[in-house]
């Protein structure tokens, strides 16, 4: 006798809409990182570790999980999809520096094919393009609006096709940017690793957009998008209700994030100068030896 | 500097891009258009005598796909009504090319012989459908809808949400048109007129 309780919670577990390329994606990257993990056998892989894997559970969660589901009747449940897409899993994969593993557990012709998609003159100006600061503050505050406009939010959440390329327009987008934000390496490293300061001022350059925006919503006394009514809610909820939890997981969360972020940089800030201070007091005390 | 210089005629052309598409739609029809946005009408429901009904049986009709549960207080009879009165602008002719689907969400309570004396009330060419959760989970999941139950009170009463939209099909099952709450009768009526003479 298998228990239909124990049942019903598994099921919560399958994709509401599985989308394979996403999963094999998904399988794929957790396959190299663990094996990087096991490769290297570091222990100090291990905060990362635990950062990298919280990120990618949570991402997978929210689009190939039951929440899903509730993520398109829902808009409060929505909005706290596209936080997890845009902010907190980007957020927590780019802090973790998975470069290192990822690179050790690559099999060698994956490498390959990506130091060569990585060094082509396209990929290497589209990267520099959509990673210059301005642009990139641009393309994260752009996207969290141009997809709450409500009659784009309308098609989007209507048609299959435009609600996946809504959501994972969010994932590659947060990907792109705490990359660019959280950066570990010295800046100046590479063309796109930019000074701490400049980030700090990204950071706080796409606070108050969101503020607004959240506030717009959560205070609205009008029901902004009609979507969730068309289609039906996951159980009953007063609108209203709905679309104000929405506003709010849009407003203090999501500039939370940046406050948090400023936090990790400024740890790396110090990070850096407590590294350059000994360095140059070795080459002192080299001088004054010699 | 030259990477500012160089990403402002790059991105220019997106804006407009975007702007473009915005601005792009006409309103041709007075509900909202979602040809070819999701799949051709299919289901397999049980009717008002308790008999199987496939999509087929109405083929060759306009129909007005619309879910809800006969207990609604308010979108459900609201809307059919407005359905109604839209009928009653059509000529007999006209109407007798169109069907109402209502699909019940809530079959534990709407019984056939219960959704045969409410569809009742709108007059013949509405008629109620409802099913097993499996076959409801399906067809809701095919229109991008859903619903769901509150907990009920004392009396047992208790609410479900649902789509509070109606889909069209065309007399070939391709869906055409969506109208929500907002959308006038008589907007229903010339609609529903246009898409029959498209498709006489």
């Amino acid at each position: 006798m298998v228990d239909e309780g124990l049942l019903s919670w598994l099921r919560l577990l399958l994709p509401w809409e599985p989308l394979w390329p996403l999963i094999a994606a998904f399988i794929l990257v957790l396959a190299i990182y663990l094996r990087g993990l096991g490769r290297r056998t570091q222990l100090s892989d291990i905060p990362g570790a635990l950062g990298f894997l919280t990120g990618l559970a949570m991402m997978y969660a929210v689009m190939q999980t039951h929440f899903d589901y509730l993520a398109q009747y829902m808009f409060f449940v929505h909005r706290g999809q596209h936080l997890v897409l845009h902010h907190v899993g980007p957020f927590l994969i780019a802090l973790s520096a998975p470069s290192a593993v990822l690179a050790a557990g690559s099999p060698n012709w994956l490498r390959t094919a990506w130091q060569r998609l990585a060094g082509s003159l396209p990929a290497r100006a589209i990267y520099r393009v959509v990673q210059q600061p301005v642009i990139a503050g641009l393309l994260f505050v752009c996207l969290i609006y141009f997809w709450l406009i409500p009659s784009v939010h309308f098609e989007a959440m209507l048609s299959a096709r435009y609600y996946w390329v809504m959501n994972l327009s969010m994932a590659i987008d947060g990907l792109l940017f705490w990359w660019l934000m959280l950066d570990p390496r010295p800046p100046g490293a590479t063309p796109v690793t930019r000074s701490i300061g400049v980030r700090i001022m990204v950071l706080c350059a796409v606070m108050p957009p969101q503020i607004v925006l959240g506030a717009w919503i959560a205070l609205s006394r009008d029901i902004l998008f009609d979507v969730y009514a068309v289609c039906g809610r996951a159980w009953p909820i007063p609108p209203m209700l709905d679309q104000q939890l929405g506003g709010l997981l849009t407003w203090i969360p999501a500039a939370m994030m940046s406050v948090l972020a400023t936090l990790a940089l400024l740890r790396l800030l110090f990070r850096y100068e407590r590294a350059q201070r000994t360095v140059t007091d070795s080459s002192l005390a080299t001088t004054e030896a010699t | 500097m030259t990477g500012r210089r160089l990403c402002l005629p790059l991105l220019l052309p997106l804006f407009t891009a975007v702007l473009a598409a915005c601005g792009d739609t006409a309103p041709e029809w007075r509900g909202h258009d979602i040809t070819g946005v999701m799949p051709d009408l299919r289901y397999t429901l049980t009717g008002e005598n308790g008999e199987t009904m496939i999509a087929g049986a109405y083929s060759g009709k306009v129909r007005l796909l619309f879910f809800g549960f006969t207990h609604c207080p308010d979108i459900c009879p609201a809307t059919l009504g407005r359905l109604k009165s839209a009928m009653t602008l059509l000529d007999a002719q006209q109407r007798e090319r169109v069907r109402v689907l209502f699909v019940s969400v809530d079959p534990k309570r709407d019984t056939p012989e219960r959704l045969a004396e409410y569809t009742g009330y709108f007059g013949p060419r509405f008629v109620g459908l409802t099913g097993t959760q499996a076959q409801l989970t399906e067809l809701s999941k095919r229109y991008r809808v859903t619903y769901g139950y509150a907990e009920p009170d004392e009396n047992g009463a208790y609410a479900v949400s649902h789509s509070g939209a109606v889909f069209v099909f065309d007399p070939q099952g391709k869906v055409r048109l969506l109208f929500n709450q907002s959308v006038p009768v008589a907007d229903i009526a010339a609609d529903l007129r246009r898409l029959l003479e498209d498709t006489a």
